[in-house]
């Protein structure tokens, strides 16, 4: 299968200017208490954190495993050992049940990094699978990609207006200009497969000042 | 509520009212064709001052002799970050400004009273290459501004109500518009960024009631198209050429005068050939949008030396001879003196305002340069440095010409050149980066001329001021930090500019380059400066808000030095009249 039909196999990115407002109604509705308090935190948080309240793509869920952003052919749920140690890795989450990537918004993509489980903090341990960590790869600063890491200052950086986050201390911001950390993306193992344990810790998305 | 609170919230009801009444300028009066191509000097109609791009006023109240006395008559928060770089416009009392966040905000130019405010709603999934907006075109009873998430907006310039909202262009494509819009004949003309992103670059024009589209015309022309031969196979398709900055235009011959951006992905192994008309300036028929004309600077650009500045418009005398000319400051490092034709535009002379290494010849007919070809960045390489930086020699910030000192003012970075390492091979993928180099590579690419820190120079910014006629430079005030200062130039004899990290806003004699009075902003002033007046009164204004390449430049200099340089964020109008 290539790209593209990926792609044409499960719902689309939803906005008012794209004619796509079925598949956006027929989103289902997944991992509810989660879900509501991402909603009530985007309620109140709407304008800084620029999440409208009436997001309607899926969201990863619990039990969720992970498969790389660009993959040709069936998606593959990524193992342990397909992160290695200072090589980011994007991907979305992957619905085994219903064989669906969960990529209708870039808001969904994460950047996996794999470290030494005793250099990280006791929060950020506690989110890792094998050292394994997932974050939003959406930077909270203005939106860009997150996907370079910078093995001299052991960070990762934003292309677009170079804000640092140190990934090992739950994804801080080191220098900004983003003020906000990284949310992350709990991880547990099944055998040798990355598996989601609950939603993003805090809604992804830039601040779109 | 006790009676002494009932008594104060009755009284400051019955206040409101007389406030709001006081705080309205008088009615709104049409901008015209008439007006936008003959400005009157108490007015700023558009993003330049005028049609030539001038940056100039003839306002002289507030003078090198009295700007001493120069202070604050009022300041406005605008609750954004980010990059502030749009110029307070004005129209017989009332102003326009623009922030990062796709925001119009209308104000009593007297007071700062806020009088409306729009912002639109922009998607939650959109990635901001360059959060800024450069401000707002006023035409007829409308204010229109060119969104980040690609739309063109027209706004009701009384009470900022939306009259329509038009889709330009795709903004999952990352394609996004920072430019104030060129209003003339009734049409409102924009472009669009993503030189970095594989935009196929285009400026579109606008029916400026209806928002309908008359024309859009793409600075990469398709093979079947004249200068199409110059793009191999499909490259044409996301070639880069983007457009960036406001074009100029020439009412008399009705054609306006654009700059376009770096050809893409920036590496030129898959793109052999001069890649028209990307880093040019092309000359468009605004009833048709027909390419009239065009001069390339950098032919197959290696170097991401966009030229995203119009050329400014000026008769004047060059090497002896009297011209329509058509001026540019060069990313590429040159001052580039054109002669704009019926359509064609011809090429005078070039002389090197700051250092670059990689031209070792142009051409005295054609103006082509030759280029040292072990200095150009590609495959099989290795680590290539070439002199300018990617930012080049000037970067977006607009030049400005005085008529009545006969000088062209460049806001110059000098002494900076950058360090490339072999490319990537890329490949065009919508909503992502189109460069062609490991991000690490291009954040880490600044040097200072000379190498190391040591050996680093003691001045980066320059204020030069050139006289066209002789081609020579008159004067420069060097700054030891780098430069990023839009220009405003008045028949006071004075220049205003912001563009250091240290804050301030300035003004210089425009004769001679001194600095005649300075003043702390809340953050640092990249805004472009403007001068108006209300009730016969002199007034100044611009904005402070750090941000975009400004603070990437910064971040490069600083990962140098090893240092970190704190700008503080958040953007305020500044406006300013005498004691
Ligand atoms: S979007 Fe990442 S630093 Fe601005």
């Amino acid at each position: 299968m290539s790209i593209s039909s990926r792609h044409s196999s499960h719902s689309r990115p939803c906005h008012e200017s794209s004619p796509c407002a079925c598949s956006c109604a027929a989103a289902q509705a997944v991992n509810t208490p989660r879900r509501r308090l991402i909603q009530i935190a985007a309620a109140s948080l709407a304008a800084p954190l620029g999440l409208s309240a009436t997001e309607a793509w899926s969201k990863p869920s619990d039990g969720d495993r992970l498969v790389m952003e660009e993959i040709e052919g069936a998606p593959a749920p990524l193992r342990l050992t397909d992160i290695r140690p200072g090589k980011p890795v994007l991907a979305f989450p992957f619905d085994a049940s219903s064989k669906s990537v969960r990529d209708g918004s870039r808001l969904n993509k994460v950047v996996l990094m794999r470290f030494n489980e005793s250099e990280l903090d006791a929060e950020t341990r506690a989110r890792s699978a094998g050292g394994v960590l997932a974050f939003s790869a959406i930077c909270t600063h203005q939106g860009c990609d997150l996907k370079t890491w910078s093995s001299k200052a052991q960070l990762l950086v934003c292309f677009c207006h170079s804000s640092k986050f140190n990934l090992r201390e739950a994804g801080k911001v080191a220098a900004g200009p983003a003020y906000r950390p990284l949310p992350m993306l709990p991880l547990k193992l099944d055998g040798e497969q990355l598996v989601i344990a609950g939603g993003f810790t805090a809604p992804p998305g830039g601040q779109l000042a | 509520m006790n009676h002494r609170f009932q008594r104060l919230a009755l009284a400051l009801a019955a206040a409101l009212p007389c406030l709001a009444a006081q705080a309205a300028p008088g009615p709104y009066t049409p901008v015209t064709d008439a007006r936008l191509a003959n400005p009157e000097p108490s007015n700023w109609l558009q993003y330049r001052g005028n049609y030539s791009g001038w940056g100039y006023s003839a306002l002289d109240k507030i003078h090198a002799g009295n700007v001493g006395k120069l202070q604050l008559a009022w300041a406005f928060s605008t609750g954004q970050v980010d990059g502030h770089q749009s110029p307070p416009i004005v129209n017989n009392g009332s102003m326009f400004i623009t922030t990062p966040g796709a925001q119009v905000i209308a104000l009593d130019a007297k007071t700062g009273a806020e009088l409306w405010r729009y912002k639109k709603e922009l998607p939650p999934e959109l990635m901001q290459l360059h959060p800024t907006n450069r401000g707002v075109a006023l035409y007829g009873d409308k204010v229109y501004v060119a969104t980040v998430d690609c739309h063109l907006v027209a706004l009701d310039a009384r009470t900022g109500k939306v009259v329509w909202t038009k889709a330009v262009s795709d903004w999952k494509a990352i394609h996004y518009m920072t430019l104030a819009p060129l209003a003339a004949k009734g049409k409102i003309m924009v472009g669009s960024s993503g030189g970095e992103t594989g935009v196929r670059g285009f400026v579109a024009a606008f029916d400026a009631e209806t928002g309908a589209e008359a024309w859009r015309t793409y600075t990469v022309p398709a093979p079947n198209e004249p200068g199409g031969h110059t793009w191999p196979g499909e490259s044409y398709k996301n070639g880069g050429g983007s457009i960036w900055i406001t074009g100029t235009y020439d009412p008399e011959r009705n054609l306006a005068y654009w700059g376009t951006g770096n050809p893409a992905p920036w590496p030129t192994e898959g793109r052999k050939g001069d890649n028209l008309y990307t880093t040019s300036t092309i000359a468009l028929d605004v009833d048709s949008g027909k390419i009239r004309g065009h001069h390339q600077y950098t032919p197959n650009d290696a170097w991401d030396w966009d030229e995203v500045s119009a050329p400014v418009l000026i008769d004047t005398e060059v090497k002896g001879r009297k011209v329509k000319a058509a001026v540019h400051a060069g990313r590429n490092g040159y001052l580039w003196m054109l002669e704009r034709k019926d359509g064609p535009i011809d090429f005078i002379d070039a002389v090197s305002y700051v250092n670059n290494n990689v031209f070792t010849r142009i051409d005295p007919k054609t103006g082509r340069p030759t280029y040292d070809e072990s200095k150009r960045p590609g495959l099989g390489k290795g680590m290539v440095s070439f002199c300018p930086s990617l930012w080049g020699g000037k970067d977006w910030p607009p030049e400005a010409w005085n008529p009545k000192t006969g000088l062209f003012y460049i806001p110059a970075n000098n002494n900076l050149c950058a360090e490339m390492p072999e490319p990537e091979p890329s490949k065009y993928k919508k909503g992502d980066l189109f460069i062609g180099y490991s991000i690490e590579a291009v954040l880490g690419s600044l040097r200072y001329q000379g190498g190391n820190n040591a050996a680093a120079p003691k001045t980066v910014g320059e204020l030069q001021a050139w006289d066209l006629k002789t081609g020579k430079l008159a004067w420069v005030t060097k700054f030891p930090t780098h430069l990023w200062a839009p220009l405003l130039t008045t028949g006071g004899n004075l220049i205003f500019a912001g563009g250091t990290n240290d804050r301030l806003f300035r003004a210089f004699d425009a004769r001679n380059g001194k600095v005649l009075w300075e003043a702390p902003t809340p953050s640092g002033v990249t805004g472009v400066p403007s001068t108006f007046e209300v009730d016969g009164e002199q007034y100044v204004a611009v904005q402070s808000g750090w941000g975009v390449d400004a603070a990437r430049m910064q971040a490069g200099v600083d990962t140098l030095m090893g240092k970190a340089t704190v700008v503080p964020q958040g953007g305020t109008v500044m406006v300013y009249k005498l004691k």
